[in-house]
């Protein structure tokens, strides 16, 4: 969904950069209640890990594909204020490094991925979570629920920028139905994902997902007299900065598991959305094999309704059963350093 | 008294718990070994030292000063921490910049902090490699480098944590005499008992989370019960021998 | 960032333009990206004008054509749909080449496809001629906020590190005869995968350690010196300040009758 240069109109343009200017600067003074500042390499590791979230292209239907956003799972592992800082920095990052996305179009680009995810999803997770409080299995349903919802919600976003200020003459209508639709698609792939990412650290180290914090046990002291227990002394900052961010070890595994596995078997050979609408005019003889590794904007057109591909739903399972392994995997390692 | 550790017990967030209560003091000038098996909770204590940490029950204090979130920046300044591996040390493009580096966090700036960088440079023999990327040296060097960039931030008491692993027998040697020659306080986690002998006076030995013995080096390595009963065992052929040479006072 | 990596996206090098200090750099791509973006999409001239432009940057700065092509693939999929636009697009029809095309469509795509491309290519220099580290630092001296400075300088490192593992496990793979042929693979490739990750975060949390126990609070302590002259802002304004000169020049131009350029 990276929006290049040129691709709207300068009002429009300057407009989402006020929203997004305003938006991490509220994040910004928001965020420090949510992180440590000396915390920041975790909102490090959480804008890798959705850099290397949107660098897959997965397939969403037959013949078509798209990549994940990254917010809602950014908002319920550090906050809705940090996960609009870790949104901001990955956006700015692929701009500036990568060329991806335009430099003008940074205030749309940041306001669609960043801001309208994390706030949507937060929302969607935080109403499903307080019908059901200290539930894990809320938790896990208000992630994937957040996750679904905010997927979408970001390309009728788009949507309705296009209809206000796109420099491309496509029927507005057609736009909307055709980026709500495909955005479904990666909804569903973006809420397993990050429902099976949630779990897994929650299952690990429940402490580092946000808001659900604070799991102090009595500590015990071993002397000459035997053993006796004591209250840990209170702990003005919640996670120690020890080992602050192990448990992404599982999420990230997820998501190197679909680059891994997924992008390598099925990205190479689908088409993405624009290329599909190529190929659907006639317009291109042989869309042929390509391989983006990430940057697609595979999101783009195709108009009509998409039947849910047999790939995607492998794709969805294969997601499914490394997610498993990879907690497994993570679970027997800890046990390992604890012996 | 330059550190002084009491009644430590610390927790992990997921809840397992790593030090049961650990009681140490070490005076200025010492060099102590502190020894134990895998697991038993060296690395975490050492953390607790510098404050990365922060104690669940009980107190660290350094020279006095108690380690806790308001005089961190200070405590840094006093324990200066040498990681196992270097490659963790060591991530910046030249040598001259990572050792400048803590110097630069403490806020020294221009002919001061080329001076401390250049001098901790030279106490470790590696002042020629200044210019030079840290991954183009040798792993012993790397090792002594990453000694410098602690010494560039003049610590008290400085902490090796494993110093003699996968180094040469030469670099080995090497290492010990730049060790020998530092006039700070040094406490050095090890398995690697003979470099413990030769280098240590006294040492504690860790396991389960608690000190399980503390004395003078020779007395402990020549107690081969104590020994087995926390999993350390002396190199084959190796006998501790008795009345060592090197372990002349140098308690100041 | 870290030690003995070699980026794809730089290109090390001592040229003028490497040496210009980052924030010159990074403030004088945006202006330069804003001016292409302002340009009307009727002033060819000015587009072929800016392309010459970034055609100079990349001849002082060494940057060979072949360098810049390959990474333009980032654009690849964009362009696929700036091709679909006059396809579906509405509105009044003409004939190029045997297809019924839109002609507002055309219009749409030929907008898209120059400013995106010069955006690209200004990005792609600015990467190449600019370590990452010192674009970060760069960011941090035009006072971009703290916190999204650290962030980005953490996410740069976990790249690092992630990739750097990936290349030490994929020679370990590959050396015990290893091959990603098909999904009876998946299951290898999902293990190692999760190893990667495990190894890259503990690998990063121990250089955070370490830095932590050096003293750092959160910012990079800036020990060269960054600053930067007024001749070298100049220089790196020559980018943007030509193209505005050529925009307002074409402007003057296309209000000129009989000059025939549009």
């Amino acid at each position: 969904m990276h929006v290049p240069d040129g691709f709207f109109t300068a009002s429009v343009s300057v407009a989402a950069g006020v929203v997004a200017a305003a938006g991490v600067g509220v994040a910004l003074r928001n965020a420090r209640q949510e992180l440590d500042d000396r915390a920041a390499p975790m909102a490090g590791l959480v804008a890798a890990f959705i850099f290397a979230v949107q660098m897959l292209n997965f397939p969403v239907a037959a013949g078509t594909s798209g990549h994940l956003l990254g917010g809602a799972l950014a908002a319920i592992l550090v906050g809705p204020y940090t996960a609009v800082l870790c949104m901001a920095v990955v956006l700015l990052v692929q701009g500036f490094f990568f060329a991806d996305g335009g430099l003008t179009a940074l205030g749309v680009n940041i306001t669609l991925m960043g801001i309208v995810t994390a706030a949507v999803a937060w929302g969607v997770f935080r109403l499903i979570v307080r019908a059901a409080p200290g539930n894990r299995a809320a938790v896990v349903a208000g992630s994937f629920v957040a996750a679904l919802v905010s997927v979408p919600a970001s390309a009728l976003t788009f949507a309705a920028l296009f209809a206000v200020g796109g420099t491309a003459p496509i029927d507005a209508g057609a736009v909307a139905a055709a980026m709500g639709g495909v955005h479904v698609l990666i909804g569903i792939g973006e809420g397993l994902i990050t429902a099976v990412t949630v779990s897994s650290v929650l299952a690990v180290r429940p402490d580092l997902v946000y808001g659900a914090r604070g799991l102090a046990k009595p500590l015990v002291l071993r002397t000459a007299d035997g053993e006796r227990e004591v209250a840990p002394q209170p702990v003005s900052q919640p996670a120690p900065e020890g080992r602050p961010f192990r448990p992404f070890l599982v999420g990230a595994g997820v998501v190197t598991l679909l680059l891994a596995g997924v992008v390598s078997f099925f990205a190479s050979g689908d088409p993405d959305g624009l290329e599909r609408v190529a190929e659907d005019k006639g317009f291109l003889g042989q869309a042929g094999e390509h391989q983006f590794g990430g940057f697609a904007l595979a999101d783009y057109g195709d108009v009509g309704g998409i039947p849910v591909g047999v790939a995607g739903v492998i794709g969805v399972l294969i997601t499914l059963a490394v997610g498993v392994g990879v907690a497994y995997l993570a679970r027997r390692r800890r046990a390992k350093a604890v012996a | 008294m330059t550190l002084e550790v009491r009644d430590l017990a610390y927790a992990y967030p997921d809840g397992t718990q790593a030090l049961f209560g650990v009681n140490l003091s070490i005076s200025r000038g010492e060099r102590v070994a502190l020894l134990g098996p895998n697991g038993a909770g060296k690395t975490t204590l050492v953390m607790h030292l510098n404050g990365i940490l922060t104690a669940g029950h009980g107190s660290v204090r350094v020279a006095g000063l108690p380690v806790e979130k308001g005089n961190l920046q200070e405590i840094r300044r006093r324990v200066g921490l040498v990681f196992q591996d270097p490659d963790d040390q060591l991530f910046l493009p030249t040598v001259r910049e990572d050792v400048a580096f803590g110097p630069a966090n403490l806020g020294i700036r221009g002919a001061e902090l080329e001076r401390r960088v250049t001098e901790a440079l030279a106490r470790v023999g590696m002042l020629e490699v200044i210019d030079r990327p840290p991954h183009h040296l040798s792993f012993g060097q790397r090792r002594r480098v990453a000694v410098a960039t602690v010494l560039a931030m003049d610590p008290e008491i400085l902490v090796l944590d494993e110093p003699s692993s996968n180094l040469d027998p030469a670099s080995r040697r090497e290492l010990a005499e730049i060790l020998r020659s530092l006039d700070v306080t040094i406490l050095m986690v090890t398995h690697d008992l003979p470099y413990a002998l030769e280098l240590c006076e006294r040492s504690l030995i860790l396991s389960g989370g608690t000190i399980a013995a503390d004395g003078p080096t020779p007395d402990l390595l020549g107690n081969p019960t104590l020994l087995a009963a926390h999993r350390l065992e002396l190199p084959y052929g190796f006998a501790v021998p008795q009345g060592v040479p090197d372990q002349a006072p140098h308690a100041r | 960032m870290g030690a003995g990596h070699h980026h794809q996206l730089y290109r090390p090098g001592d040229t003028p333009v490497h040496r210009l200090p980052p924030q010159c750099k990074l403030l004088a791509v945006v202006a330069f990206a804003i001016v292409v973006v302002a340009t009307p999409r009727e002033r060819f001239w000015a587009f072929g004008a800016y392309a010459v432009l970034l055609a100079g940057v990349a001849v002082v700065a060494r940057v060979p054509p072949g360098f810049v092509i390959r990474r333009m693939v980032v654009e690849l999929p964009f362009l696929l749909f700036v091709f679909a636009i006059p396809v579906i697009g509405l509105g009044e029809r003409v004939e190029v080449l045997g297809l019924e095309l839109s002609r507002e469509g055309l219009w749409a795509s030929w907008n898209i496809l120059a400013k995106a491309t010069l955006g690209v290519v200004a990005s792609i220099l600015l990467a190449a001629t600019t370590e990452p580290r010192a674009m970060i630092l760069g960011a941090q001296r035009l006072r971009v906020p703290q916190l999204l400075v650290q962030i980005a300088m953490f996410m740069v490192r976990y790249l690092d590190v992630i990739m750097d593992e990936t290349r030490r496990m994929r020679v370990a793979r590959e050396s015990r005869g290893f091959r990603a042929r098909d999904l009876r693979q998946a299951p290898i490739l999902a293990k190692s995968a999760g190893a990667l990750f495990i190894r890259s975060y503990e690998r990063g949390e121990r250089v955070h350690l370490a830095m932590l126990s050096r003293g750092y609070t959160g910012t990079m302590p800036v020990i060269s010196d960054m600053s930067a002259g007024v001749r070298q802002w100049l220089t790196a304004g020559a980018l943007p300040l030509a193209a505005a000169a050529v925009a307002v020049l074409t402007t003057l131009l296309a209000h000129l009758p009989g000059l025939g350029l549009t």
